[in-house]
């Protein structure tokens, strides 16, 4: 009868060593994993030579001379790049909180004819590589004129072409008492009012889940802004560091450092103040 | 889509108006010594970086499991670089790092081994691809999270009382329970590792070197297309694109019946 007693205590004393020394693993894990972004951020501040002879994170010499000369960037400042590449990702927010609220919001709420196989094309699509249809389309914005403009990167979200983020808010959707809409149908709403005064302000975290995702994704986009623009005035950030890239070789790499760093700075500061939002989100349409 | 299905049969190249040739652009693909050169590399990409990322999402997932004092802190820490890692930028930090005199050069050398850069390098180079994909292991360790939490505590308190070890949990209970977010991240994870292009584009400098060494699928498909405006070849390698990853995404979900374990089923 006394046997369970040391036990316990016994494995009490292991837990502590136990979670020390996963502290241990973990914190040193997220070391690594953060050095580079430290040391990417702590180059961008050392002179030229020293970035290739020191490996560790604080510069020896400071100097602000990387993030002032690369400002000045080839010809075209950076603020110009930064300037478009809002512009563009602003509007993708935009429009997909916008379409892609409404298109969940028929399928989270309303009925029409086959919902279902709308439902599982629309999810087939999140699944389908955007690469497949890409030559199609972009004979289409050809056609239209739209190649060397931003309306290739920014009409489709007002499409609601990104169907994570409809699968995310008809998530969030579906767990909203059907009792509310029941309520305000009563009271005379047609579905527009349902879903503006009803729906939209009980799935803001969805909505700003969705506008910071669809934020960073276009700004981190290359691949269809290297397709469509061409006008280095009209380059976005990651049009800009290449072209940056491109013209300055190996000679200027304190210069890039520093201007990749300033690239990365709207998205971690979107991270730092929605971190809750987007790891949640992440993780409810992950599951489900 | 049938649009892009309709140029793949004909010779379309933005400035004529498309000529129907059949199978050509098909039967060309596979005679293209390149392009078999991008489906090895692609090949051996997915293979590689999927499962090393996979795990190690899974392992931290696990050790961020316990509830303790911080945890919410080095989840975000290791969750960052997936949030940023598809960048220009971070494609750019990787090419400094990985390049002649590099900061992982400079590491290598501090213990002792000596390497040239790793990017100019043809054996090496598509590795450190491989490398940055582990290192956004932070998306699918966070589904691992949120999976984790699913599992209800009542059938572990079931188990110790059962007086079963650490090891026998995992196996018994934890990995079969979450084989069904396991698999959910292995079609994403796949699906997204075929389609990789930024960071092969910047490395290589748009041209898929050393030696194509990097020549990803996108990146060819992207030179054909866009740089030699061969539309029409570009579109048939965007159709193989499509069957491979359906037919590797139908096996999987083949597979899975064999491996994935779903309570409601058995319930």
């Amino acid at each position: 009868m006394t046997g369970p007693a040391p036990r316990i205590r016994r494995r009490a004393g292991r837990g502590l060593s136990r979670k020390t020394s996963m502290y241990v693993v973990l914190v040193g894990l997220a070391l690594v994993m953060a050095y580079p972004l430290l040391w990417m951020l702590g180059s961008s501040f050392k002179p030229d030579n020293e970035i290739f002879t020191e490996s560790g994170v604080i510069p020896k010499s400071f100097t602000w001379d990387h993030w002032i000369q690369g400002w000045q960037g080839v010809g075209i400042p950076f603020g110009r790049f930064f300037l478009n590449s809002f512009i563009v990702s602003g509007l993708t927010a935009l429009g997909s909180v916008i379409a892609c609220s409404l298109a969940a919001f028929a399928f989270a709420r309303l009925e029409f004819r086959l919902k279902k196989v709308w439902f599982a094309c629309m999810l087939a699509t999140i699944m389908l590589s955007s690469q497949v249809t890409i030559v199609p389309r972009y004979i289409l914005f050809d056609k239209l004129g739209w190649v060397n403009t931003y309306l290739p990167l920014i009409v489709p979200a007002f499409l609601a072409t990104d169907s994570f983020f409809i699968f995310l808010m008809v998530q969030f959707m579906r767990a909203i008492p059907r009792e509310l809409d029941e309520a305000a149908r009563l009271d005379g709403c047609g579905p527009m009012r349902i879903y503006w005064y009803v729906m939209l302000p009980l799935v803001r975290p969805a909505l700003a889940t969705t506008a910071v995702f669809a934020f960073i994704w276009s700004y981190g986009d290359f691949f269809n802004q290297l397709i469509y623009i061409s006008d280095p005035n009209k380059f976005t950030v990651a049009l800009g560091l290449r072209m940056f890239l491109d013209s300055s070789g190996q000679q200027q790499w304190g210069n890039m450092l520093a201007m990749s760093t300033a690239s990365l700075l709207p998205v971690f500061i979107l991270f730092l103040l929605f971190q809750r939002h987007l790891i949640a989100g992440f993780a409810t349409t992950g599951l489900k | 889509m049938l649009a892009s299905l309709y140029f793949s049969f004909t010779n379309y190249n933005m400035l004529q108006s498309a000529k129907w040739t059949g199978f050509k652009n098909y039967f060309q693909l596979f005679s293209d010594p390149r392009y078999l050169q991008t489906l090895k590399v692609t090949g051996i990409y997915v293979v590689l970086a999927v499962p090393l990322e996979l795990a190690a999402a899974l392992g931290l997932a696990l050790l961020l499991n316990n509830r303790l004092k911080g945890m919410n802190l080095l989840r975000a820490v290791y969750y960052l670089p997936s949030l940023l890692g598809g960048s220009v930028a971070i494609a750019v930090l990787w090419r400094e790092m990985f390049g002649t005199g590099g900061l992982a050069l400079q590491l290598l050398t501090a213990i002792g081994i000596k390497l040239p850069s790793l990017i100019a390098s043809p054996s090496t180079s598509l590795y450190t691809l491989i490398l940055l994909q582990v290192w956004q292991f932070g998306s699918p360790m966070v589904i691992f999270v949120a999976g984790l939490r699913q599992i209800p505590a009542d059938i572990y308190d079931a188990a110790v009382l059962d007086g079963a070890g650490r090891g026998a949990i995992f196996r018994r209970i934890t990995l079969p329970l979450l084989t069904p977010v396991i698999f959910f991240n292995l079609v994403l994870r796949v699906i997204t590792s075929f389609q990789i292009f930024t960071p092969a584009f910047i490395i290589s400098d748009g041209s898929g070197g050393p030696t194509d060494s990097t020549l990803v699928y996108s990146l060819y498909m992207y030179q054909q297309g866009f740089t030699n405006l061969k539309m029409g070849y570009a579109s048939a390698m965007a159709w193989v694109l499509l069957l491979i990853v359906g037919s590797v995404t139908a096996l999987n979900f083949a597979l899975s019946k064999r491996w994935v374990f779903y309570t409601d089923v058995e319930a």
